[in-house]
């Protein structure tokens, strides 16, 4: 039985969280990735280096890539005996995701943070204090969300997979919506996925200026910044810097919490960091049930003394 | 515009949502919320509504209940809502929820659905996308700055290094994100007419779905919290206390 994996090109090379499925699912059995995107051999090569023997490529061009991208998997997974498609929790991913389900008739399992052959997901709900354990009960691929950094991504070295190349189907009415622009916001310093300090900001901040310290902080960490919903919606940091349930999972050495209260949609993207510290000046504040460090302090106290203290040394 | 705003009442989420013992599903109390996240949904529809002299059509499945959730978004100023309260849709996954969903938008007539990104109890997120691929319409996710006019709307889509500009012809489904709009708090003289409003409920069996169960949850484990380390009172010298912590995991 096939597994399938879902990917979508970013910034010209697969997402990170494809990687991390693809890996995941090659210690389970054979891969083959269905990807979407202007594709090039080197992204070829990186789906073959974690584990996918076969990629099957679609470029959706300007068409929003939902509704011609599920329709293309749904017609190739009627041709094969398939048990798993695994998704990330990427925004096109759960798109894909949703209408393929759709089409199929199949549930999805989504936030998994394991997965097993036979289709048993683990994931957790309440601000991850409880395990839940969900099987699928129905025939047919078992079409998975799984949450980012759930898997790591092992590039073990696999050769360059077998290129199929998918030509765009007729979506019809669904098909029906274009991105005539794209934006992409410039970001400065390190990934925030990647970085091994993460600053993070969040309403206790007061306002977008109260960014500037963090990034001062930052800068003196060799981190990246993040912040909460709460600070985003507000518009005073963009999305991708959203770290959280909605947003990005990271796991970095040290996560700095300035102004956060620990909602468990927040702790869900930052409870994997190895140390956490915590500055708030609410003694009740949930983020210090997790913190190793918690400071009961004023953030504009607070950071602009431990700035002054690492530009002195 | 025809509008049609699917909104879900949930357990108040300031506390833990209980599991029932045999199946695992969410025990609702009589007394449900609007979820937070839908009221982005009907903010949205309201503007879309005004501007085109439309109407706003809520579409919720859930028991009635007191219909506390329900009234809270009427009381916003959408105009009546269409229930579907049916003891065989306990426990429904997803995809049950977006046929279901589908079916009664698709019975009242629609040019665009309204719906959230995720929903704070369930937050699988995949509702929209499967209503979309239902109903044979593109899906607008993760929407914000939504415009709309002349049989297409036109959204900002988050993404995850920035944002897309997309265009679509209407119908169309349209998710919303949490920060699209600010939603309005509802008036003495809103909370008032809601009181009135019209509700109508109806079954899947008229619905004409047929509500399968997919999947099980087959075990339900407390997870190992993580500790809390020292809590210290700023007392003007506490971020040497930090420094010390950066110095010992070898940040700095
Ligand atoms: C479906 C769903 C998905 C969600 N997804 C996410 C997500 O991905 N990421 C996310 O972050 N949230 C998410 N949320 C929102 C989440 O529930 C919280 O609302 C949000 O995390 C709160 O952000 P905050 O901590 O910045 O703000 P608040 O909760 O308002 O907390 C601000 C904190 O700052 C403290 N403070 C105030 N002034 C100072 C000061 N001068 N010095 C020090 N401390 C101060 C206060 O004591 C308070 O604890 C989601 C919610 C839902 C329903
Ligand atoms: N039972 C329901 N009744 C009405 N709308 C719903 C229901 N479940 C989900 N939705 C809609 O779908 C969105 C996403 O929900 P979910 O897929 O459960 O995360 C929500 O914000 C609602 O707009």
């Amino acid at each position: 039985m096939a597994i399938w994996v879902f990917a979508e090109q970013i910034d010209g090379a697969p997402s990170a969280g494809s990687l991390e499925i693809i890996s995941k699912a090659a210690s389970m059995g054979a891969v083959s990735v269905f990807y979407i995107g202007s594709g090039s051999s080197e992204a070829f090569a990186a789906l073959g280096a974690h584990g996918a023997t076969t990629v099957h490529h679609l470029d959706t061009g300007d068409v929003l890539p939902s509704a011609p991208a599920s329709a293309a998997l749904a017609s190739i997974l009627h041709d094969t005996d398939t048990s798993l498609v695994l998704f990330g929790m990427g925004n096109t991913d759960r798109d894909v995701a949703g209408r393929l389900a759709a089409r199929l008739g199949q549930p999805v399992v989504a936030n998994a943070l394991d997965v097993t052959l036979e289709g048993s997901v683990t994931s957790e709900i309440n601000g991850g204090s409880l395990a839940l354990t969900t099987r699928v009960t129905t025939d047919g691929p078992a079409i998975i969300v799984t949450r980012p950094k759930a898997f790591a991504a092992v590039d073990s070295g696999g050769a360059t997979p077998e290129i199929v190349n998918v030509s765009m189907p007729d979506s019809g009415r669904s098909g029906n919506a274009t991105i005539t622009e794209r934006h992409v916001e410039a970001s400065d310093g390190p990934d925030l996925e990647a970085a091994p300090v993460v600053i993070s900001g969040g309403r206790g901040l007061g306002s977008a200026e109260g960014f500037a310290m963090m990034d001062e902080l930052a800068g003196l960490l060799s981190g990246a910044v993040g912040g909460t919903r709460a600070v985003v919606d507000a518009g005073w940091v963009p999305y991708s810097y959203q770290v959280g349930q909605t947003g990005k999972t990271v796991k970095p050495s040290v996560y700095i919490a300035c102004g956060i209260s620990g909602a468990m949609q927040h702790v869900v993207g930052m409870k994997g960091s190895q140390t956490i510290i915590a500055i708030n000046k609410d003694p009740d504040a949930p983020i210090f049930g997790i913190a190793d460090l918690g400071v009961v302090g004023d953030v504009h106290k607070v950071v602009p003394q431990l700035i002054e203290a690492l530009k002195a040394r | 515009m025809n509008i049609a705003v699917c909104v879900k009442q949930i357990p108040d989420p300031a506390t833990p949502y209980e599991l029932d013992a045999e199946n695992h599903w969410v025990i609702r109390p009589n007394d449900q919320v609007l979820d937070d996240t839908d009221r982005v949904g009907v903010e949205v529809g309201l503007q879309l509504a005004e501007a085109t002299e439309g109407t706003v059509t809520l579409f919720s499945m859930s028991p009635s209940g007191s219909l506390q959730g329900i009234r809270q978004a009427l009381a916003m100023g959408a105009d009546k809502a269409v229930l579907i309260d049916d003891e065989s849709l306990k426990g429904s996954d997803a995809l049950t929820t977006a046929r279901i969903l589908s079916a009664a938008v698709k019975r009242e007539g629609y040019d665009l659905v309204i719906t959230g990104t995720e929903s704070t109890d369930g937050f699988t997120g995949v509702v929209p996308q499967m209503m979309s691929e239902i109903l044979d319409v593109p899906c607008l996710s993760f929407a914000r700055n939504v415009e709309a006019g002349d049989g297409t709307v036109t959204i900002e889509r988050q993404t995850t290094t920035g944002y897309e500009t997309v265009t679509s012809a209407l119908p169309a489904v349209l998710a919303v994100t949490a920060g699209a709009e600010e939603p309005r708090y509802p008036t003495f003289k809103g909370i008032m007419q809601a009181k009135s409003k019209p509700v109508d409920t109806t079954t899947a069996a008229e619905l004409g779905v047929d509500p399968v169960s997919s999947q099980t949850i087959t075990a339900v484990d407390p997870v190992a919290a993580r500790a809390a380390g020292d809590v210290v009172e700023d007392d003007g010298e506490a971020y040497l206390k930090i420094v010390e912590l950066l110095e010992q995991v070898k940040v700095i």
